[in-house]
């Protein structure tokens, strides 16, 4: 009797202490990073609530400043997009790194986005799915594209598009031997280089069909054959690939530019508990393995890559030979201002007739 | 006693609006006034002043696209009225009862759905493989697939797609009002279709003209969607500037400039088009 009293108080009592954990997690992310298979599993195991809304940087860095930081309990910006928004607008709280079991990282990338997003001797990110953009070929039709310049040869002509977006500027740049990232720190510098950006990027407007804004709408365009070459991300490419094996992602010989998506809190989240749960959640290998499914991309789980299908794995081999996976360019933290210069540039590209 | 019951009245019946008004309306400007006057001059450091309204002059890229979306606006209202006009007149003269119930229903059917998708729509039909372009090389008119959208035309077509209800539904009304005798009796004067369009119809039915146009001018000024999408990479329109400042740019300061100088200089093309037309608002739209 009484034992069955103490167990059913028991029961009472963790049934409350649970409720009482019970969180929502109100997460900003991209599509196809939480799977709804991978929410089941979580809600079923921690009695959190999960959230999704689906964004991208840019809105994710404008809806938190609008809300200086609230209405989100965990975000997914790019690695890029922490220290100068942090500077900027402060929208994010630092991490508390005892939370996390970072023994289910892989170590280099563990530290270079602790390096990356670092302020104050604060972490302010730890890094999840990585990826790569570089381009999106019909190998069949523009086999002579093989460099983002390439893209401005005349025998693709009117059959090219890409995004009038910062890694536009950054693409053609490498590919027309400067180092952007080298000059983050000198805006006159910086501004150079831009210059012959732009005046590159007007002479090829010419060439461009239209400058796309959403992955749905590069692979429909690629997909019907209205365009035969584009910038594109590493994921699209291998999508595309799996209908149509002439169409394939190809690191471009200046290197692809490497993106490594983060967690971060933002800085009036309130689930705090759930976010840290979602991350040691989400980064065990089986999970990463779904979400690399889901996504196309992989993460910076130890071991998250060995469930990931054969022809996943294929596709990234042919794409990602070991000197191209070595002369990926990793994007560095974007310091505060840089994007007024960028905007002017891609505005007037824009307006150019 | 009774004085006071109704002053109640009529503030209780005048909250909702004025709720709405400074709610959703004038406090957002004033908050964004505030944005747009202050200047950045360093990280986390702004500056009191009318900087980045002198942006807007001094870099002639921000005001061609904005004499651009103004003068492709005007068109857009012109051809909107030119198709609309007959539409009207059919639809409020021509016919009766159900088939006036009919014609009207289609007009506002497209409608149902939202601007989004029928935008999609047009982007279906205007593609190189899309409808317009195959059904072409089928009939044997055209040799290769033809590219119809990415123009300044595809963004002219969406517009007056758009806001083709919002000149018909003015016009049908004011059209309505007109008594059919004054038509015959123009015609037993001696006149013919066009001097009774001339000195009879348009004169009367020019409110609805005027609040149809100005409806459909401010529609497609500040429309975001048609341009941005049909027009591909010529698509520059100003809404889109006010967009890529706010979000891509992280730019609130330049944005809250560029939507008030939007405000302002929009009213100001209403204001010189009831000049030219000799019309003046509140009997345009007091009908």
């Amino acid at each position: 009797m009484n034992f069955k009293y103490t167990c059913s108080a028991l029961a009472i009592f963790a049934m409350s202490a649970t409720a009482a954990n019970a969180e929502t997690l109100r997460l900003l992310t991209w599509g196809g990073y939480a799977p709804e298979a991978v929410i089941e599993k979580f809600e079923a195991e921690t009695g959190h609530k999960v959230e999704v809304t689906k964004s991208n940087n840019e809105e994710m860095v404008a809806k938190l400043r609008a809300t200086n930081g609230g209405g989100f309990d965990l975000i997914q910006p790019s690695q890029d997009r922490i220290a100068g928004a942090q500077e900027e607008f402060g929208i994010y709280k630092p991490l508390d790194l005892s939370k996390i079991d970072t023994s289910l990282f892989i170590d280099s990338m563990l530290e270079a986005t602790k390096g990356n997003t670092m302020m104050d001797g604060k972490v302010f990110a730890v890094p999840h799915v990585w990826g790569t953009s570089g381009l999106v070929v019909n190998t069949k039709m523009a086999g002579s594209v093989k460099d983002y310049t390439d893209l401005c040869n005349a025998d693709v002509a009117g059959k090219v598009s890409y995004r009038l977006k910062r890694p536009t500027l950054i693409g053609f740049a490498f590919a027309m031997g400067m180092d952007p990232f080298a000059a983050y720190g000198d805006a006159d510098a910086y501004q150079g280089i831009l210059d012959k950006v732009e005046a590159k990027l007007i002479e090829c407007k010419a060439n461009v069909k239209t400058y796309w804004d959403g992955g749905d709408e590069i692979k429909n365009l690629l997909r019907s054959g209205e365009v035969i070459a584009s910038m594109a991300w590493d994921t699209g490419g291998w999508q595309l690939n799996a209908d149509n094996a002439d169409i394939n992602f190809v690191a471009p010989a200046s290197g692809a530019l490497g993106w490594i998506d983060t967690f971060a809190l933002p800085s009036r989240g309130r689930a705090d508990e759930a976010a840290y749960a979602w991350i040691n959640f989400v980064m065990q290998p089986e999970i990463a393995a779904m979400i690399t499914s889901e996504a196309g991309n992989f993460t910076a789980s130890k071991g998250g890559d060995a469930g990931v299908d054969d022809a996943l794995k294929a596709r990234y081999q042919t794409s990602f030979p070991q000197e191209a996976v070595d002369n990926i360019k990793w994007y560095p933290a974007v310091p505060a201002g840089l994007e007024a210069l960028e905007g002017a540039v891609l505005d007037r590209v824009n307006a150019a007739q | 006693m009774t004085s006071d019951k109704s002053k109640l009245g009529f503030f209780l019946l005048l909250s909702p609006l004025l709720l709405w008004l400074m709610t959703l309306i004038i406090l957002p400007h004033v908050g964004m006034f505030f944005v747009s006057i202050s200047e950045k001059v360093g990280v986390r450091q702004y500056e009191t002043g009318f900087g980045n309204y002198a942006v807007f002059f001094n870099e002639p890229l921000y005001w061609n696209t904005f004499a651009r979306t103004a003068y492709m606006s005007i068109a857009a209202t012109f051809l909107t009225l030119l198709i609309g006009f007959p539409v009207a007149y059919y639809i409020a003269k021509l016919t009766k009862g159900r088939t006036k119930t009919t014609l009207f229903l289609m007009c506002l059917i497209p409608f149902w759905v939202s601007e989004l998708v029928r935008t999609f729509g047009w982007m279906i039909l205007l593609r190189e493989t899309g409808v317009v372009s195959n059904f072409l090389q089928y009939i044997g008119l055209v040799d290769g697939p033809i590219e119809f959208l990415y123009n300044d035309a595809a963004i002219m077509t969406g517009l007056v797609y758009t806001s083709m209800l919002f000149m018909v539904v003015p016009l049908v009304t004011t059209l309505d009002s007109l008594d059919d005798s004054l038509i015959e009796a123009g015609y037993d004067l001696g006149g013919n279709g066009y001097t009774i369009l001339r000195e009879i119809i348009i004169p009367h039915a020019m409110p609805g003209i005027v609040s149809g146009c100005i409806v459909v001018f401010m529609l497609s000024l500040g429309n975001y969607l048609t341009p941005i999408l049909l027009g591909g990479k010529d698509s520059l329109w100003f809404t889109g500037l006010i967009y890529s400042q706010f979000i891509t740019r992280f730019n609130w300061e330049l944005g809250s400039a560029f939507g008030f100088l939007l405000l302002g200089l929009s009213s100001l093309i209403v204001f010189v088009g009831l000049k030219l037309s000799r019309q003046s608002l509140t009997e345009t739209m007091g009908r």
